[in-house]
């Protein structure tokens, strides 16, 4: 092992394993994490699917019913989707920039910490009977202290608190990397479009999870110290939840496809061996996508009465947004069009994507008409909307992810031959499950019935619906098996199997410690693809300390260095002082206060200095400054 | 085989000050999070106005202006010593900032004790009805953007006495002051809401 | 609009499988297809897009205005208001006297526009009936409106479609659409203070009621049972359906219903009524003389 490996190692052993701040460990911990909860909530889905097979069933009871739905959303939404898309973002985004490390490491590893807390947290309050069991958006009065006395809606609104501090938390990180970490040469617009997708979703969070918070927070104090936010006896609002909540639910939907575009973009331009056709127009799709997904919330608010005016803006913007999207399927077909196409796992997802991605959106903008959205509105037809935009606008290029950056992650490929059977069986499954489900919709069967009449004559097609989540559960196995076994026994793979162009293929599978022996330099937008073999390479930082290049905003010139943090034990104790002030104020609004000081106490360890030069600058006293002023050119950097 | 090139980097500094710190990010995103949570509180405060019969309602009477127009004041005064430990630390000069930082905690502990006066003088309380509720939550938000601002400029500010401190510390003291500048200019808007809508509505 | 994104969805399609096949046939000693060839495309595409959404925003901002126009008034007009889980319906009437107060049972005359004034009581409801109108929330602290006409006669169901607690499954409303004759026959009807008991079982059923806990919730006009928390049963035995459209109205999904509303609809606001044998008879035959 060289000095820059050893400098670069998390330490091992049980405890050492609960200091590591390796932004790949910390992905890797976040991605098998989320895909746990994918699991979880699938299962809650196979036993809804079970209830609903046959008309009046009795497999399940009401109260159990309404908590699994309610949970099944609630883990999707919240421990899947937004962790597992930030979790690539943690292992790749480093990577796809060419640095050593992500920035705020320590604060990345607290925001794990964070998720998997809060997701224990719910799923022990699940197995207490103290679920939550008025939909993954609880809408008030049902979710106030009158109608919902029990913990169960207080267990909802604070597991929003552990997952948007742990999604802001990365939300800060991915974007600081991308803006400050890139490698020298990567100027804006030759930063690979996942990095892009990243950042533009990371901005997203920002923006939007704040109204969550917001409004659970209301939630609670309403339920726990009195206040009458959305109480109407007492001038509180019913919509006023409704417009905070959707206000961060239509972004949100949005951060969970965004990450999900800029799979689909790195793996049809690797798979179509060129660089993604209409970069440019990809960018701002993305950007637009971003801020006009702030203008569409009110379309999930037509059943309510609002005016028509307001409604009409609505309308227009829910389906002026599929320009943008309609923009980047063209930009994806012409890279095909225009590519050498080799058609391997990754690629079978991608297309799979096409199909059902494209259907949602088809049945989105149908939504977006006000008289069509109250007819469907809260029917089965949006149950399958939503699962056609998400699965396929999400799940599929996940899965497509997983096969492309699984020989980069693990060292190990995965076997084609059982992907093209998990492929198929997913892909047949979910459309047995969900196509059924528009016509549902429009026969009259509404959302969250944990049973139905049989005169409805809806028993054959919810039948089908469950016989595809079969399926589905088939696919998902095998894929586990064969993760699994590849790991144990599979194929080691080369640093770059697939023979693409950014640079976390520049590096070996896995990555070493430090992620590139010499951190690169680029020359354009697929460095491997078209770096000069005489590209340059950064040389001068320390390989006895966590030494990084940090370089400026527009055009990625070096800047200065940095040394980041060792790892360190306070990221997790800080994370444990805080879930305990979570948890005990959904009790007692003390919990506030005695929960505080805890936490400050952890605070202070992380923040407070282990040596007088862990920062890696000149102890106090010293005669002249090393560090420049805000505007002051850096000391000579290296010439070329 | 030819020599690979290189870009030596030794000769940069070990770090930087202002914005081209990763930490001057860190703070931004802070600060939009937080504008954000703000902002959204705004945006319900007049909701529930728009909704209401009466803003005030019938026998509640407008939060008293007296301590929150002296608080303002308070919160604007002290960004002179926040600006005087910002410049102090841009210029390395440890004795200036541990000067400032002191007269910054001064005023901190001021704006503190003030606010207790602030919420006591609402002529509302959280639990009558809607409006006291948004009332205490907006007032309650700022709140702990001062109570943690104080805490944490204590910690750093001790920490500039004991030590360890090494160059470093002071791109963490200029950084901390732009934070405060965020507290106090997020104050100005919700100061308007709280103190003057209910006036002007 | 669905045969529009029938056809886009095949063709978006149709160019991709195209492109798929051209991009896995090509070798690397092929011509290329130019990068000026894939941005004509490209933007022609995207400007197709454009109008075809323009298109679709135009038509359904002016059905959205045909669909919502609350219609001249035809005389009827009736307030739906929501509670966990049944449907309180009243027809207005410029008299009070002449107020009609039932539930889960809403009657229209075919061919005229009726009014619906929805609010809630409790928690968010939706008030859809699929084959007539589409949804409205019935959301608490707000009273909206909304208009239904029926074209033919007959029988349209009706559902809560906004999630409101343990029974939301169970909260049905029957429509019954009719001819002007019978509906103003039927109204009148409804006008009328409960029959009172015709025989010694039936007067025995409703001292059971009066004595017991039901007059404590429920409302049977012209009698001293004056409770507001639960429907309306004044003419309980003209409608079609008990619990909101659980079970069907027989005498015996009545005693069913009665001795234990649990069993078929639990965690709903009525509690059992262990009651002897013959009280429960006497009970179920007055109920179902309330015609």
């Amino acid at each position: 092992m060289t000095q820059l490996d050893a400098t670069w190692a998390d330490p091992r052993g049980l405890y050492g394993w609960f200091m590591h701040l390796d932004h790949k460990s910390i992905g890797r911990r976040y991605l098998l994490t989320a895909f746990a909860f994918f699991l979880i909530g699938g299962v809650l889905a196979a036993l809804m699917r079970l209830q609903l097979s046959r008309a009046d069933n009795t497999f399940l009871g009401p109260d159990l019913y309404n908590q699994i739905f309610s949970t099944h959303g609630t883990t999707m939404m919240f421990l899947f989707a937004v962790p597992v898309m930030q979790g690539l973002g943690i292992y790749f985004v480093p990577l796809m920039v060419g640095a050593r490390g992500i920035a705020f490491p320590r604060l990345v590893a607290f925001s794990y910490w964070m998720f998997l807390f809060g997701g224990i947290f719910l799923y022990v309050s699940f197995l207490l009977n103290a679920g939550p069991d008025v939909g993954w958006f609880s809408y008030p009065p049902l979710a106030g202290a009158l109608y919902t006395p029990s913990k169960r809606a207080d267990v909802w609104a604070q597991l929003i608190t552990f997952t948007e501090v742990a999604s802001l938390a990365v939300a800060v990180s991915l974007i600081t990397t991308a803006m400050k970490l890139r490698a020298p040469g990567m100027t804006l617009n030759r930063m690979p479009i996942f990095v892009w997708a990243q950042v533009v979703t990371s901005f997203m969070v920002l923006f939007a999870m704040p109204a969550v918070m917001l409004a659970s927070t209301c939630l609670i104090l309403d339920r726990l110290v009195g206040t009458h936010f959305f109480d109407v006896e007492h001038g509180g609002d019913a919509l006023l939840w409704q417009h905070l909540f959707w206000f961060f639910g239509h972004p949100e939907v949005y951060i969970i496809f965004i990450p999900g575009s800029g799979l689909v973009s790195t793996i049809v331009a690797t798979f179509s061996r060129r660089r993604m056709f209409g970069y440019l127009a990809v960018v701002l799709s993305l950007v637009s996508t971003a801020f006009m997904g702030f203008g569409l919330w009110v379309h999930h608010m037509f059943a309510t009465g609002l005016p028509q005016l307001g409604e009409s803006f609505f309308t227009a913007a829910s389906i002026m947004i599929a320009i943008p999207t309609g923009t980047q399927i063209f930009c994806w077909i012409a890279t095909m069009w225009g590519g050498r196409i080799t058609v391997k796992s990754p690629m079978l997802w991608i297309l799979g994507f096409f199909f059902i991605f494209i259907a949602g959106g088809l049945t989105g903008v149908m939504l977006a008409a006000v008289p069509l959205n109250t007819q469907v509105h809260d029917t089965f037809f949006v149950v399958a909307h939503f699962h056609y935009v998400l699965i396929g606008g999400a799940v599929f290029p996940l899965f497509a992810a997983f096969y492309y950056w699984y020989p980069k992650i693990t060292g190990r490929l995965l076997s084609e031959q059982v992907g093209r059977w998990v492929f198929g069986l997913f892909f047949i499954g979910f459309n047995l499950t969900f196509f059924p489900m528009h016509l549902l919709g429009l026969h009259g069967m509404p959302r969250r019935v944990y049973t139905y009449p049989a005169a409805m004559g809806w028993g054959t097609l919810n039948l089908l619906a469950s016989a595809g989540a079969v399926l589905m559960a088939c696919a998902v196995l095998t894929f586990v098996v064969d993760a699994v076994r590849a790991l144990v026994a599979g194929t080691a793979a080369a640093d770059n199997p697939w023979d693409a162009g950014t640079l976390e293929w520049a590096t070996n599978s896995p990555p070493p410690n430090a992620n590139f022996p010499s951190p690169p330099t680029v020359a354009g937008r697929e460095p491997v693809w078209e770096n000069p073999p005489d590209q340059p390479v950064v040389v001068g930082l320390r390989t006895d300390a966590r030494d990084v290049l940090v370089t400026h905003v527009l055009d990625a010139e070096p800047d200065h260095r940095l040394l980041f943090p060792e790892p360190s034990i306070w990221p997790l104790l800080t994370a444990i002082a805080t879930t305990v002030l979570f948890i005990w104020s959904i009790f007692t609004p003390w919990g506030v206060v005695y929960g505080a000081l805890p936490v400050f106490v952890t605070m202070v360890g992380w923040f407070w200095p282990k040596s007088a030069d862990e920062g890696g600058t000149q102890r106090w006293p010293f005669a002249h400054r090393t560090l420049p002023r805000p505007n002051e050119a850096p000391a000579t950097g290296g010439a070329i | 085989m030819s020599e690979v090139r290189t870009l030596d980097v030794s000769g940069l500094p070990p770090g930087a000050f202002g914005s081209r710190t990763l930490t001057f990010w860190g703070t931004l995103g802070i600060v939009l999070i937080e504008s954000t949570v703000f902002a959204l509180a705004v945006a319900a405060y007049f909701f529930l106005a728009s909704r209401a019969p009466a803003w005030p309602p019938d026998g509640v009477a407008a939060p008293d202006l007296r301590w929150g127009t002296v608080n303002t004041l308070v919160l604007l005064a002290s960004l002179i010593p926040n600006e005087l430990a910002r410049r102090a630390a841009e210029r390395v000069d440890l004795a200036r900032v541990r000067a400032w930082m002191v007269v910054c905690l001064v005023f901190a502990v001021a704006f503190n004790v003030i606010r207790v006066l602030e919420f006591t003088h609402l002529n509302v309380l959280w639990d009558r009805d809607a409006y006291g509720s948004i009332v205490w939550v907006l007032l309650g938000l700022h709140t702990t953007h001062i109570v943690t601002d104080f805490l944490d400029s204590s910690v750093l500010a001790l920490l500039m006495f004991t030590g360890p401190i090494e160059e470093h510390r002071f791109v963490d003291v200029e950084e901390n002051a732009v934070y405060w500048y965020f507290v106090v200019f997020a104050w100005l808007p919700i100061y308007g809401v709280i103190y003057w809508a209910p006036r002007l509505l | 609009m669905w045969w529009v994104s029938v056809a886009v969805f095949l063709v978006v399609l149709a160019a991709l499988i195209v492109a798929l096949f051209l991009g896995m046939r090509r070798r690397s000693d092929d011509r290329a297809v130019s990068e000026a060839t894939l941005s004509r495309s490209v933007a022609t595409s995207v400007g197709v897009t454009v109008v075809i959404l323009i298109g679709l925003l135009v038509a359904s901002i002016s059905t959205g205005r045909a669909v919502g126009a609350l219609p001249e008034s035809s005389g009827v007009s009736v307030s739906i208001i929501g509670h966990q889980w049944w449907w309180e319906v009243e027809y207005e009437d410029a008299v009070p006297t002449r107020r009609v107060v039932t539930a889960n049972e809403l009657h229209i005359p075919t061919n005229r526009p009726v009014v619906l004034k929805v609010t809630s009581r409790d928690v968010i409801h939706s008030f859809w009936v699929p084959n007539l109108q589409g949804k409205r929330d019935l959301i608490p602290g707000y009273t909206t409106a909304i208009w239904l006409q029926a074209e033919r006669p007959g029988h349209f169901r009706g559902q809560c479609a906004e999630f409101c607690g343990i029974q939301h499954a169970h909260m049905a409303l029957d429509v019954v659409a009719e001819s002007d004759g019978d509906f103003y026959r039927w109204l009148d009807d409804m006008r009328q203070p409960a029959r009172d008991p015709p025989d010694a079982v039936t007067r025995t059923g409703r001292d059971v009621f009066m004595r017991g806990r039901c007059a404590g919730c429920h409302t049977i006009r012209g009698t001293e049972a004056a409770g507001q928390t639960a429907p309306n049963l004044t003419h309980l035995a003209a409608r079609s359906t008990l619990g909101a459209g659980t079970l069907t109205n027989t005498p015996e999904h009545l005693a069913e219903w009665i001795r234990d509303p649990q069993a078929s609809k639990p965690g709903n606001q009525m509690p059992p009524n262990p009651l002897p044998a013959d009280s429960l008879a006497a009970l179920v035959a007055y109920l179902g003389s309330l015609q």
